[in-house]
């Protein structure tokens, strides 16, 4: 009799593992811990966004009480064995300046770190960093990376031309063919339209700001460091580059960690001065960033112009597609910075299809905070481009922004593995299922009537409807396609499964979560693959002497390459047990069918479990010849492909013409993510990732002022919205579309909200005010610069 | 994020907290502490000294004394929107309040604190602006009462002094006017991009009287008296036209939120909605 296969946890919901202590405050963060001796680190940072610096006068915070050192970068000589590290040159002919954690000679933004105070309490340390005097001599500053590309902007680098640190072509520097050349196209099509946008500056807030913590062993030369980090592993291997520290001695842990949004995947000149003091005081070293402080050191997000162009016939057909990305950089590079502008080069085709694209970026360095990856990295710069693009598209060619889009869908029965207008393989898509699941729960044809309606009486208050049908890569990375676009790393990934004699299993695994779920979602996983009770998984992260060597998360990677990596040790877990399950039963392994945690001989009931095969293999008295004793194996997982999500959203909007005030009215979602592990956890990504793009869309954007000064650079000047300005979500998903490139067909859900949402808020907006004659309203589409386009486009 | 260093004293009585602040020029009285207490973290303001007079007997809750209402002025925000006087007798004062904030914001800050602070995006001063309402403090001479239209002298600057303590404020009971509180902000905790207070008597769609009182949109929370001359009298496309008038004489600021021009729209737009509203409408 064959025994049926229960699955009881994927695809439910049980109560989350992480949940009670955070919510009884158990949780540790690295705040929490001050350990005796503790020297407490306050950072001197540069006012001015672009500035000589004259001379540092210490005496006055030397003499401070509980100050027991203050460092300039002329103290720290020696401290550090290379500058910060930028591991993704994405061409040869990169400039990337050499920049020290402390900055002695010039500073290039408001906010660097020009000295370091050290104390024996956090506030003597804030007090004395007030008494630090530091002679500045102010240089004209530049914050635009259009006006900085220009001749004649103040230059930040004297070797660095034009602040052009680089300029990437796809049809230069793509490792994968992309499709045609659109510049013959574009000359020629019956219909091209071309936008152009700016997308503002944005600083991650994660509700934990930074917190570093170097517990040093002098006498041994070894070092834990406690930090809110996203990647324990990379920290590691950068500082040792950075300070000299080896490898081997440097443990890093990654607490609980409060949220990063891309902004803890970074290795920062504060982590740097901790460990290079640690080392030289001989005592822990603690810093913590205030919210004030974080606005401006921490890395910031976005910050391009855009300019899109697409070709196509008359009917709207998409013929080519051609992009021209101008991408701040900041004040110099950080760990990945030039790549995040080339991490969506492969995404400004969308999920259509056209016979030619071309994407080039020029990066560009400006007086202020370096940008890096922030939630969805890349892709959502691409996403808004080619979407609001297509909304402009069916303007001009007079046809419903849905129609225009699903006749240019790449069709569902294209896949497994479509090579998109970028040279890329997609695993697998459903765009049309997905828009027409949208189209029906939205009501779309009832709600144009609607809008026809409010247009025809004049009303105040206008409808919009605002669409994004949107595709993205994740799952980071193949290796090799790392390798190809010029990361210094590989992307693969590292688990451990080891089954304890009496049954409950431990889980190593590399990737570390700071709010994704992962000892739900793994637990729930495990538990299924080996028949064991949920309770019984215990998964442990974030710590590098604890887990294999992992790539830690970022990129809506933990699942697609982390979750598949303990899948695939869950599998050699399992065909070691049966190992020895057939030799306790006397059968041969292929008479042995394993379901429920138990190997049954086929046709019998004589049946041998899994937890009985690890007391056995911890027992070894009686194990196959030559079969190592214990129950546990360890996978490196290099993903064959990315993982493709994809799917359509809405955003239905109200727009007061008389105060340019947005309400979003409903917010519906259609997303295929691969399959579902846990739905309440997909909800919730999709809930924060929307509620991020929300904020994109209508909030958040740092001002600066004209000397170069952030000045939105409080909670309460830079606009991260709350529940109060969300709608309620209307979440669905599009099961159709597992991923075939992995076993458990899984994609990754951790970005998507924050890739699909802007441009169907902003498409939205405009198709509110469209029969005004607004065309484009730039975001964060603030109610000023909604009055203000329907003021220039009534003129 | 960390203040410099300063004493905390807890004042029993207002005479004991006059006395403390009369001895001591850089002391400052705390209430809710959520303006205070935001500007000392980042050391733009540096009391050396704390007196905390949140919990001063008898300075807080509404008293009806005939037509005037007297609210004591350290009554929270939250108190204030519930308050079944207020909101029966001077409903506009309640509806402000609870657009205070957030609800934490409204739990620690007080009306007294509020006015003392004299912020020009804050909610309270232009409703006691339009109310006409009093303000009631105490120093080392005794007590003085000073009308609204007095006390919002500036930029962060009300007619109090060092070491007077503001006690109570006055506002009438509104017989048969209507009144309204319009606010505009981006999201529900932010202060005003702008907002108006409007105090209409009318009958039969025809204004007799309109109080108007703007934020935000000057130095102080200023009067429409444009406006208000405009509406004396209006019925139908004239309350409008009225309204149109609401931005004469306001210098509005330019900041992050929104530039001069776009506020001075709002207040137009807003103004015509506080007073459609405060009828009724
Ligand atoms: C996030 C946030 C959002 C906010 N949003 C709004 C908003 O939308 N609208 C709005 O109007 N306000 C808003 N506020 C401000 C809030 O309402 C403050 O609480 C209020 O303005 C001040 O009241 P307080 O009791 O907290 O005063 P405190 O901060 O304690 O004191 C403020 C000032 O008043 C002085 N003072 C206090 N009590 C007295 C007294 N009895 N006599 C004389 N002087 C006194 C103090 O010395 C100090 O100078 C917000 C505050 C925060 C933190």
């Amino acid at each position: 009799m064959a025994t049926t296969e229960h699955r009881p946890n994927i695809g439910a919901t049980p109560r989350r593992k992480e949940d009670p202590e955070l919510i009884t405050g158990e949780a540790r963060y690295t705040e929490d811990l001050t350990p005796p001796r503790t020297a407490h680190v306050v950072m001197v940072r540069s006012p001015f966004a672009h500035a000589n610096i004259r001379g540092i006068d210490t005496a006055a915070a030397k003499a401070h009480p509980g100050v027991s050192d203050v460092l300039t970068a002329a103290d720290l000589e020696g401290a550090f064995a290379a500058p910060l590290v930028c591991a993704w040159p994405i061409v040869d002919d990169i400039k990337i300046p050499p920049v020290y954690p402390v900055e002695g000679t010039r500073a290039r933004y408001a906010g660097q770190i020009v000295a370091v105070v050290v104390a024996d309490s956090r506030a003597a340390a804030q007090d004395a960093a007030e008494l630090v005097e530091v002679d500045y001599d102010p240089l004209p500053a530049v914050i635009d990376p259009e006006e900085a590309m220009a001749d004649g902007a103040p230059q930040l680098f004297d070797d660095v031309p034009n602040n052009v640190t680089y300029h990437w072509r796809s049809k230069e520097h793509s490792p994968v063919p992309s499709a045609g050349d659109p510049d013959p196209i574009m000359a020629s099509a019956p219909v091209v339209v071309k936008e152009r946008f700016r997308l503002e500056r944005l600083v991650p807030n994660a509700m934990e700001p930074r917190s570093i913590l170097v517990e040093p062993n002098a006498s041994q030369g070894e070092y834990v460091m406690t930090s809110a980090t996203q990647i324990p592993h990379i920290v590691r291997t950068v500082l040792t580059l950075i300070t000299g520290v080896p490898e081997a001695k440097l443990r890093v842990i990654a607490p609980a960690v409060g949220g990063g949004f891309g902004s803890k995947l970074q290795v920062y000149a504060e982590d740097a001065i901790c460990l290079a003091l640690a080392r030289r005081l001989g005592r822990p070293v603690k810093w913590t960033a205030d919210r004030t402080e974080e606005f401006v050191s921490v890395h910031h997000g976005r910050d391009q112009w855009q300019e899109i162009e697409l070709a196509a016939d008359a009917d709207g057909k998409l013929r080519a597609v051609r992009v021209r990305i101008v991408a701040g950089m900041g004040a110099h590079h950080l760990l990945l910075t030039p790549g995040i502008p080339m991490l969506g080069a492969w995404l400004y085709g969308g999920c259509y299809t056209a016979d030619a694209y071309s994407v080039e970026i020029i990066g560009v360095f400006t007086n202020n905070t370096p940008t890096d990856a922030y939630r969805g990295a890349g892709r959502p710069e691409a996403t808004y481009a080619i979407e609001r693009a297509m909304d402009a598209l069916a303007r001009k060619v007079g046809k419903d922004p849905a129609e225009l889009r699903r006749m240019n869908m790449i069709p569902t029965d294209a896949f497994p593995n479509y090579t998109i207008m970028s040279g890329l393989s997609v695993d697998s898509g459903d765009y049309t299922g997905s828009l027409d699941k949208l189209l029906a729960t939205l009501d779309y044809q009832g709600l144009r009537r609607e809008q026809a309606a409010r247009r025809a009486s004049g009303a105040a208050r206008q409808l919009g409807i605002g669409l994004s049908t949107w595709i993205e890569m994740c799952g980071l990375a193949p290796s090799r396609v790392a390798g190809a676009l010029k990361l210094v790393c590989g992307l693969w990934e590292a688990c451990t499964v080891k089954v304890m004699p009496t049954g409950t299993i431990q889980v190593m695994i590399g990737v570390t979560a700071h709010g994704q779920g992962h000892e739900t979602t793994f637990s729930q996983m495990l538990a299924d693959q080996l028949g064991v009770d949920y309770d019984d998984v215990q998964i442990i992260a974030g710590d590098t002497l604890t887990v294999p060597f992992g790539m830690d998360t970022y990129g809506s990677r933990s699942l697609a390459v982390g979750g598949i990596a303990m899948h695939n040790a869950g599998e050699k877990v399992i065909a070691k047990a049966r190992g020895i399950a057939a030799h306790t039963l006397e059968c041969a392994e292929e008479d042995l069918e394993f379901a429920n945690g138990s190997f049954t001989v086929k046709g019998t009931d004589r049946s041998f479990g899994i937890k009985e095969a690890a007391f056995a293999a911890w027992t070894a008295h009686n194990l196959p010849d030559g079969m190592e004793p214990g129950l546990e194996a360890t996978y490196v997982y290099d993903p064959p492909n990315f993982s493709w999500p994809g799917g359509a959203h809405a955003c239905v909007t109200e727009v007061d013409t008389h105060t340019g005030a947005v309400k979003i009215l409903r917010y519906v979602s259609v997303d295929d993510c691969g399959v579902i592990i846990n739905p309440q956890i997909v909800e919730g990504q999709v809930h924060g990732g929307v509620a991020q793009g929300i904020a994109e869309a209508l909030f958040e954007g740092a001002q600066y002022d004209e000397a170069g000064n952030l000045v939105t650079g409080t909670m309460t000047t830079y606009l991260v919205p709350s529940a109060a300005e969300m709608p309620s979500f209307e979440v669905l998903n599009n099961p159709n579309a597992p991923s075939p490139t992995n076993p458990l067909g899984v994609k990754g859900i951790g970005e998507a909200g924050t890739i699909a949402s802007p441009p169907a808020v902003i498409n939205s907006v405009v198709d509110a005010l469209s029969h005004l004659g607004v065309t484009n309203v730039e975001r964060p589409a603030t109610p000023e610069r909604v009055w203000r386009a329907i003021q220039e486009a009534g003129q | 994020m960390i203040p410099a260093e300063f004493d905390y004293r807890v004042a029993g009585s207002v005479e004991e907290a006059i006395g403390l602040l009369s001895g001591n020029e850089d002391a400052k009285l705390i209430a809710g502490g959520h303006s205070l207490i935001p500007l000392m973290k980042t050391r733009l303001a540096r009391p050396s000294m704390l007196i905390d007079v949140a919990r001063v007997p008898g300075l807080t809750g509404v008293a009806r004394d005939g037509g005037t209402l007297r609210i004591g002025a350290m009554t929270r925000w939250h108190d204030l929107e519930r308050d079944p006087v207020l909101r029966e007798h001077c409903p506009i004062v309640a509806e402000a309040a609870g657009q205070v904030g957030d609800p934490q914001v409204r739990h620690a800050g007080t009306i007294g604190g509020s006015v003392a602070h004299c912020d020009p995006a804050s909610d309270i001063p232009a409703v006691l602006l339009a109310l006409d309402a009093v303000i009631v403090a105490q120093g080392p001479g005794g007590t003085r009462r000073i009308a609204a239209s007095e006390c919002f002298e500036g930029f962060f600057q009300s007619a109090l002094a060092h070491d007077e303590v503001l006690t109570a404020v006055e506002v009438p009971v509104l017989d048969g006017a209507g009144c309204a509180y319009v606010k505009f902000n981006q999201r529900a905790i932010d202060w005003a991009i702008v907002a108006v207070a409007a105090v209409v008597r009318h009958s039969g769609g025809t204004i007799s009287e309109a109080r108007i009182a703007l934020t935000n949109m000057g130095t102080t929370p200023v009067r429409a008296r444009a406006a208000e001359a405009a509406m004396a009298g209006a019925s139908g496309d004239a309350i409008a036209a009225a309204a149109a008038l609401a931005d004469q004489g306001t210098d509005p600021p330019e900041d992050t939120f929104a530039g001069a021009e776009y506020r001075r729209n709002l207040a137009r737009v807003l103004t015509l909605r506080a007073v459609e509203r405060a009828m009724g409408a």
